[in-house]
């Protein structure tokens, strides 16, 4: 029997056109875009609640919206609104604007805006920087200001279970890791409480998450809010080396990333596709009780985005685009330090000197401890 | 007198009862629709009589239920959206309290015309006495062989069930109140897919207002044309609205629809005027969400027409000058109403309410709420201002639900109409703040 393909849908992403088959979504019709270029990595419209491995996932965070200016071939009226793109499919004859549009592009800055209410800029400090969705989010598309002043919210960390710890603080509602514990695990013990701004992701009273694919729900959270306890803060990732491996599982398919430090395995993680989702899930058994190099199959290091902070340290200085820019900035904002004074051979006048400067320094220690 | 479909018979005594409803002709259209007509030819005439959702959107019903897929082998539901909760609205309370069989037959018609053989009344949680008194009813109704198995022998079958709502605002928001009513957390789904394709149990339903179904059964006795001659241009039929305020005659009426405001605000008949020696600052015509507007806008559309109380001449082509019908919640400002405190208030309900699944309603809404209280309690600045008409666009349209919409709606126009008394807030902090301060500069008032 001779396969029957279906028909192909033609829309136009950005001035881009594309052939997609029906039921695709526009972020994804996107996405094929960026998958055939590289260079058109850009395009493609920036995700945080929405997971493709996990269903129903999408439409929450807004971050995706953009703006149909063709509905359809048949009609061509525009949207009125602007429409998630993680969740809206194409139509033949569909034009969608997304860089191409300055209201795309202000709604989404004002995205930003909105989610860094509550998520406080503590990527310094954030076992999740250099992995965040956030980050990336609100570098490429934020403003570097926010006009909020009231008090932010914030919580005390808790353990949910013996390997996971959720830091609500940092919690921005996207509801992967609740879909993730309702989709793959037994279990759900947990799920969000609350409404508004007051919402937050919690367990059932005195539950923890306990069951074999628990762990998944920190590779899914787009931020610092769930984190891995026997990883947590014990490295920077671009210090780390990603290596693909993987062993024979009864559980999972055991593929798995294993992150280096020297010859240490550090983390273990899922393999995550190009944007940032995980291929396949792993257990925990993989996840935190396999951590010796002997324990797996190393299959070589991951492909990791040269443009992505994991891959610092990790590429010849010669293929390295150097950040210029910072050195013309500092040339222009910060004056050349004068020191054209002769340097002093004498030892006598440096011992004159040092007693001078000792004086100097007491006498401004004591003013400070009167103070 | 103006015309009365809803409310003619709400003061009989004892109309809350199946014997003295059915003296007064009730379940005649039940009894005309299912032994004389076709489903189809029940929605036809729903389709003819043009009543728009009573909900707020204004949506047509007959067209409504036309967009119902119909796959074999799976069950339709219809389900009454009784989960009236808006700040200004109580009509639909009122209608289910004093006349209950009203909507149940109703509910009779309309599932027979939508095929569907079981549907949920889904009641506010707090009005528990009106949903024991909506079960007696079903029970009446029942008993009497108008509901249950094989209806007036007809073979037609329908379970009708009263479910209380968990007391959230977000649950009258039709997917979110599926949701609910599937035993979840009531969250807004994504549309599409819309109700009518995959609503409740991932069937086919039909989600209308308490008013719009309770319209049924007078359009299946007089016919939907008869229906349609009544109002005015595509707002056709009567309308209730639930006017609260600074009034004489607070209360539910029952109106046709493009009887103009000043005679709605000023006749004895409805609100009676307002309170005496007092003179109309401001209303909402529709419910809190809808925008304020200013007394001289009320009055007079931008073209300078009257203003009537239709769907169509309250929009007014836009925001600028319009406002909307809404859920018909009429509430009238006199002139010691201080625009920005009742602003906060609006904003702190929806801060509340909120169910915080998407970020812009989640975060804005809040945000807005604290930028108001800061005005409100004298700690200002006049960048606040533009600060919250930012934030009222940002959430306007980039939501999941229209509850976005309804909490940036009145902050945007209360800004647009009022913009001075915000600034007098923020430029005279201490006396602004004190209780029962209100603003006394240029108004335009009636």
């Amino acid at each position: 029997m001779e396969e029957i393909k279906p028909q192909l849908i033609k829309i136009t992403f950005d001035g881009i056109e594309v052939e997609v088959e029906p039921g695709t979504t526009i972020m994804q019709a996107a996405r094929k875009i960026a998958e055939a270029d590289e260079s058109q990595a850009a395009l493609v419209p920036p995700a945080m609640c929405f997971y493709k491995p996990l269903s129903a996932s999408g439409g929450k965070c807004r971050a995706c919206l953009v703006r149909v200016a063709q509905g359809s071939a048949k009609d061509p009226r525009p949207m009125p609104k602007l429409v998630p793109s993680c969740i809206t499919q194409v139509q033949e004859g569909m034009v969608v604007e997304n860089t191409t549009n300055q209201n795309v592009l202000d709604t989404r800055k004002s995205i930003v805006e909105f989610l860094l209410i509550n998520h406080p800029l503590d990527c310094p400090i954030c076992d999740q920087a250099g992995e965040c969705h956030l980050q990336d989010f609100a570098f490429e598309h934020g403003s570097a200001k926010t006009r909020y002043e009231e008090e932010r919210r914030t919580f005390d960390k808790i353990d949910i279970g013996p390997h996971v710890q959720l830091h609500m603080t940092r919690c921005i509602l996207c509801y992967r890791c609740v879909y993730t514990a309702d989709q793959i695990t037994n279990k759900r013990v947990h799920g969000v409480m609350n409404r508004g701004d007051a919402s937050e992701i919690s367990t059932y009273i005195e539950k923890a998450i306990d069951n074999d694919f628990s762990g998944n729900v920190i590779d899914v959270c787009p931020v610092g809010a769930l984190t891995d306890k026997t990883f947590r803060f014990k490295n920077r990732v671009w210090f780390t080396k990603p290596e693909d491996a993987h062993r024979d599982c009864d559980k999972c398919s055991g593929k798995v990333t294993l992150w280096y430090r020297g010859d240490e395995v550090i983390r273990v993680t899922a393999r995550k596709n190009t944007w940032g989702e995980v291929n396949d899930f792993i257990c925990n058994t993989c996840r935190f009780d396999k951590k010796k190099t002997s324990d797996w199959v190393l299959e070589g290091p991951s492909k990791v985005k040269r443009s992505s902070v994991i891959s610092a340290n990790k590429y010849r200085a010669d293929l390295v685009k150097k950040p210029d820019f910072a050195l013309k900035l500092a040339s222009t904002q910060f004056k050349p330090i004068d020191d054209s004074r002769p340097y002093t051979t004498d030892e006598e006048t440096i011992r004159h000197q040092s007693i001078e400067n000792n004086d100097k320094a007491n006498h401004r220690s004591l003013l400070a401890k009167n103070n | 007198m103006a015309r009365k479909i809803l409310t003619e018979h709400i003061n009989v005594p004892g109309i809350e009862t199946f014997d003295v409803y059915r003296k007064q002709g009730g379940y005649t259209a039940v009894e005309k629709a299912i032994k004389t007509m076709t489903p189809e030819a029940v929605v036809e005439e729903a389709k003819k009589s043009g009543v728009r959702g009573r909900g707020g959107a204004g949506f047509p019903m007959g067209m409504k239920w036309g967009f119902l897929a119909k796959p074999e082998g799976v069950p339709r539901y219809l389900v009454c959206n009784a989960d009236e909760s808006e700040p200004g609205t109580f009509k639909d309370h009122h209608l289910m309290k004093s006349i209950p069989h009203l909507l149940i037959e109703g509910m009779i018609i309309s599932s027979f015309a939508l095929g569907a053989n079981k549907s949920f009344i889904y009641v506010r949680g707090e009005l528990m006495y009106v949903i024991r008194i909506l079960e007696k009813a079903i029970e009446e109704a029942k008993a009497k062989g108008f509901l249950g198995k094989n209806i007036l022998g007809s073979g037609y079958d329908l379970e009708l069930v009263v479910q209380p709502g968990g007391g959230a605002y977000i649950c009258g928001e039709e997917t979110a109140l599926l949701e609910s009513l599937e035993g979840k957390r009531g969250n807004p789904r994504n549309k599409p897919p819309f109700p009518a394709v995959k609503g409740l149990y991932q069937s086919p339903t039909v989600v209308n207002n308490v008013e719009s179904i309770a319209n049924m059964s007078w359009i299946i006795n007089n016919g939907g044309d008869a229906y349609a001659a009544i109002g005015i241009g595509r707002s056709t039929g009567t309308k209730l609205i639930s006017a609260s305020g600074h009034i004489q005659k607070p209360g539910v009426y029952e109106i046709e629809l493009g009887v103009s405001v000043e005679e709605f605000l000023n006749s004895d008949e409805y609100c009676g005027g307002i309170r005496k020696g007092h003179h109309l600052k401001a209303l909402v015509a529709g419910g809190s969400s809808v925008p304020i507007l200013p007394a001289n806008l009320i009055m007079k559309t931008a073209a300078g027409e009257d203003r009537l109380m239709s769907y169509e001449s309250l929009s007014d082509g836009g925001f600028a000058t319009g406002t909307m019908l809404g859920s018909g919640g009429f509430i009238v400002f006199d002139e010691t109403a201080c625009i920005v405190r009742n602003t906060w208030n609006f904003s702190r309900f929806y801060h509340h309410e909120s169910c915080g699944q998407c970020s812009p309603c989640r975060e804005g809404t809040g945000w807005m709420e604290k930028v108001l209280h800061r005005i409100e309690h004298g700690h200002g600045s006049m960048h606040d201002i533009d600060l919250l008409v930012d934030i009222s666009k940002k959430i306007e349209g980039n939501t999941i639900c229209p509850l976005g919409d309804a909490a940036a709606w009145p902050v945007a126009s209360a800004i647009r109409h009022f913009r001075d008394e915000f600034m007098w807030h923020i430029t005279n902090p201490q006396e602004a703040s004190q209780p029962g301060a209100v603003y006394q500069g240029e108004m335009a008032l009636v």
